[in-house]
């Protein structure tokens, strides 16, 4: 069967490439386009460490066929930092060693992105469910939970 | 040894070396990694229990179009059953057949031929077109199944007392005797136990690239707890001399033990050797759950004896651990660390090795000693209830302390055990009041920590900044441990000093990343690395100055004239040395290698609160806090989380992880849907107290922190449901399932 042409945006830069009809966009990006900073833990969307937005939507890529893509808009861990310069969700896990192997930090950090920009203010019980798609084994998520909460709050303030 | 004692940076929380790496999806983890004409690896796993192999036949893989090797157990060293041949705890007679079966396959998952092709989807397609001629055997799962007189024998070489056998091995530690004890006791408690296998459960798959030259000489970039140890074990298993073996670590995506053995990477090379290409090999989920790990399922019987004073007089234990296909379940952490928080005259531990058909197991943070403690600490539970005496209370009577003899067999220089209990009892937490169906539980746990062999390279570059080379792989931020005492000594700041992590043909063997010794013996060889550096830099500024090099310090970042010449002049500074390091020498660098010695047990003691949902049958755990005797944090922030994630790890096997078997011998719930690890919104902040009792034996005063964490928590929780519904539970997990049926059998009781 022949491939699929996709043309799509990533983190901002129109896109293109080739897939199977049956690969997933975790493959796609992982494979042709060689943004491996998603990972794949399980591929049945159980872990989250393959997150991504679509059009602001946070997905697992696992999940997503790559032929999906076309046309849309996607945010991977790859366009989170603007050049050197750290969101600061990725500043703050640095800080509160909010990681440890850092094999699910990717998608954590793409997570919650997506929850605050849909929640500048979340409680931490909000936290601890819009998260709870991501498995951490490391952390035992205290530090990681503290580190979105505070972010969170940093952001509020240097919004005023 | 040298104390330090300025500290600039040991106890701060640095931001690590390969953090923003990490942060922003740039770190290289195995599965990240490619090579020019790299193509696929696939592995054909047996579908049985137990089966022996009458044939195998690959032709019909090796037609597909797009194979370009396949592989079976005659392709790897074999190494006769009855020959003991040890790496570390691992016998190479197991590791060989674990790798491939060979006469039989043993457990559903077990490898029994592996395929390399120019796609996934190839080697996929060719492993379904490999013919395997099984005779199918009967099996054994559970413990109390394989130790029957009639059970199906896995190895018929393997006998036990004389008879053939699924007890692979005993060992018995004894102190005192415990029938005299028992006589003196007025209240003994004696109960059993049973807890499930449970998966280190590392989100990072197992993965592995490797490349094979003409001329024999290998590249593996795999993910492991030791790049030294995959060395090894892929040269006894392949015939490649270690000197062409270069191992690569690359970053590793957990690991918890579960990756202190290898699986792919002797497959990989041999497939990469015959196909002439680099071959790249990823586990699923499913193979993970199938095929590694887990730890031992178990079944413990523990009797404490204690007279009404509350003073322990005897205890006995006898641990059932099963190892799954071959022998080696951590039967020494569970016999061995059980009772070792505890001064007692007379204990009797014992520990059973008991094949089945299973997966083999792997180390899982603090191999064996969370199952012992659970029923060990549920019992002083009992017993603290039975006394009439606060839980706490009776460990601190009980409590080992400096002199006391272990029960494991040392005799313990200066703990932090009694200072533990101390601080959990002061704790603010001890002291909150409960909420209704809330309940709170203790326990204690220990573990024997680790030193061992280490090396480290500290090279000064031209421009006065610091490299450092350890040996190895860094699962929890231990490079920024290893930053922060480098940078103590030099008087620098840290972000001067790179700390990496290099191959196996770079830097002197190191053993593995595991047993909570790597930030022990690391700090130690980089400590005399550092030192040596230092004098080196001395001397050069001596011969600048024309003074003695005796005259001469080293003090925030540069050298200085002291004693008499205190003053003379101006510091020589690191960077101002290494300008001149060319006419003064050469380069400075220092390369150390030891046999690290001087780890010493560490102890914690945890607080757990739960709240039941009578309806629901689900525990929550709603506060806990750890307490542990760290030595000295030289990071706090990744001390807390090891203490954070060992507790996390632990509520998993309290209240929701096991493989659940089916009727066909195989694992029914391969897969993070169904084998039910804790997600975010299942835990509560867990708070942690780090009690620091520096190792003297030890140049920063460092204990390993990594094990302790997970010993006491089952027990812990186990407790606090106890306290909660005034019903113990004496099997793990306490799912909701179990916790409804149990609320059920008490009503109906009423």
């Amino acid at each position: 069967m022949a491939k699929l042409h996709v043309s799509t945006t990533i983190n901002g830069e129109p896109m293109e490439f080739l897939c199977e009809p049956n690969d997933t966009m975790l493959d796609a990006l992982r494979g042709p386009l060689g943004l491996t900073g998603s990972k794949e833990g399980c591929a049945s969307g159980d872990c989250g460490a393959c997150s991504i937005t679509v059009d602001d939507q946070l997905v697992c890529s696992c999940l997503m066929l790559a032929a999906e893509a076309d046309g849309h808009e996607l945010r991977t861990i790859e366009g989170m930092a603007q050049g050197e310069k750290l969101h600061p969700l990725q500043q703050k896990f640095l800080e509160q060693a909010a990681l440890q192997c850092g094999i699910c930090t990717s998608g954590m950090l793409v997570a919650s992105d997506a929850l605050l920009r849909r929640n500048p203010n979340p409680t931490e019980e909000e936290v601890r469910f819009w998260l709870a798609g991501n498995l951490c084994r490391c952390t035992g998520y205290d530090k990681i939970v503290r580190a979105v909460m505070e972010t969170a709050a940093e952001m509020r303030e240097a919004a005023q | 040894m040298n104390v330090v004692t300025n500290n600039k940076w040991i106890g701060q929380s640095t931001i690590r070396p390969d953090g923003v790496d990490k942060v922003t999806g740039r770190a290289a983890f195995a599965a990240d990694t490619t090579m020019p004409g790299m193509i696929w690896g696939k592995v054909l796993r047996s579908p049985h229990p137990h089966a022996r192999i009458r044939g195998i036949d690959t032709s019909k893989a090796e037609a597909l179009p797009g194979v370009k090797a396949v592989v079976t157990a005659k392709d790897i060293v074999e190494f006769p059953v009855d020959k003991s041949v040890m790496l570390g705890i691992q016998d190479m007679r197991w590791m060989c057949r674990n790798v491939m079966a060979r006469e039989k396959a043993l457990f559903p998952g077990h490898p029994v031929a592996a395929v390399a092709a120019t796609s996934e989807a190839i080697a996929a397609k060719a492993c379904e077109l490999i013919e395997v001629d099984y005779e199918v055997l009967p099996w054994s799962i559970e413990i109390e199944d394989a130790i029957k007189p009639d059970a199906p024998i896995l190895h018929e070489f393997n006998t036990f007392e004389g008879k053939p056998s699924n007890i692979a091995g005993k060992m018995e530690l004894k102190k005192g005797d415990v029938a005299e004890g028992f006589a003196r006791a007025e209240v003994v408690v004696e109960r059993t136990f049973t807890t499930r296998a449970v998966h280190q459960g590392y989100i990072e798959p197992h993965a592995c690239l490797i490349g094979v030259g003409a001329d024999g000489k290998t590249t593996i970039w795999s993910s492991s707890q030791g790049q030294f140890m995959v060395r090894a074990m892929t040269s006894l298993l392949t015939g490649i001399p270690q000197s062409d073996i270069r191992a690569i670590p690359a970053e590793i995506g957990g690991g918890f033990g579960g990756k202190t053995i290898v699986y792919l990477e002797p497959l990989a090379t041999m497939l990469a050797k015959k196909s002439g290409r680099p071959v790249k090999m990823v586990m699923t989920r499913e193979e993970v759950m199938r095929a590694t790990g887990p730890t031992s399922a178990s079944t413990s019987t523990v009797k404490i004896g204690a007279t009404k004073d509350g003073k322990i007089v005897a205890a006995q234990g006898t641990f059932y651990l099963q190892a799954g296909a071959f022998p080696g379940s951590p039967i020494r952490g569970a016999a061995g660390c059980s009772f070792s928080p505890y001064d007692i005259p007379h204990v009797l531990s014992i520990g059973y090795d008991v094949l089945s058909n299973r997966s083999k197991v792997a180390a899982y943070r603090a191999p064996g000693a969370p199952i012992g403690a659970f029923a060990v600490e549920c019992v002083l539970d009992e017993l603290a209830e039975a006394l009439k005496i606060d839980p706490l209370a009776l460990r601190l009577k009980n409590a080992a302390k400096e002199g006391t003899k272990a029960s494991h067999g040392p005799v313990y220089p200066r703990i932090g055990y009694v200072e533990t209990v101390e601080a959990a009892m002061n704790s603010e937490h001890y002291k909150a009041p409960l909420g209704k169906l809330q309940g709170r539980g203790v326990a204690s746990g220990f573990w024997f920590n680790a030193g061992g062999e280490s090396s480290a390279q500290v090279n000064i570059t031209e421009d006065g900044n610091v490299v450092v080379t350890t040996g190895h792989p860094d699962i929890g931020g231990s490079r920024a441990a290893i930053a922060n005492v480098c940078a103590e000594l030099l008087g620098i700041d840290y972000r001067r000093v790179s700390v990496i992590i290099g191959d196996t043909q770079t830097v002197g063997f190191s053993n593995l990343t595991g047993g909570s010794r790597v930030l022990f013996a690391s700090a130690m060889v980089v400590t005399q690395a550092t030192e040596q550096v230092i004098a080196t830099l001395c001397k050069r500024a001596a011969k600048i100055w024309e003074i003695d090099p005796e005259a001469v310090t080293w003090e925030e970042g540069a050298a200085r004239p002291a004693g008499a010449n205190a003053g003379k002049f101006p510091p020589l500074t690191l960077k101002e040395l290494a300008d001149k390091a060319p006419a003064l020498g050469g380069p400075v660098g220092a390369s150390v290698q030891l046999n690290t010695q001087g780890a010493e047990g560490g102890f914690g003691t945890h607080v757990c609160d739960v709240e039941v949902d009578v309806d629901l049958g689900i525990v929550r755990v709603v506060r806990y806090t750890a307490v542990q005797d760290v030595g000295r944090a030289v990071h706090p922030g990744y001390v807390e989380g090891q203490l954070q994630g060992g507790v996390g790890q632990g509520i998993g096997w309290a209240l929701s992880e096991e493989y659940i078997y089916n009727k066909d011998g195989k694992v029914d719930n391969p897969g993070f849907l169904d084998y039910r690890m804790p997600v975010c919104s299942d835990l509560p902040m867990i708070d942690t107290i780090l009690v620091e009792v520096p190792n003297p034996k030890h140049p920063q005063g460092v204990k390993g922190v990594g094990e302790v964490p997970l010993v006491p928590v089952m027990a812990a929780v186990a407790n606090a449901v106890h306290n909660a519904l005034g019903k113990r539970f004496y099997a793990l997990p306490m799912s909701p399932p179990k916790v409804l049926e149990a609320l059920e059998v008490a009503q109906a009781a009423e």
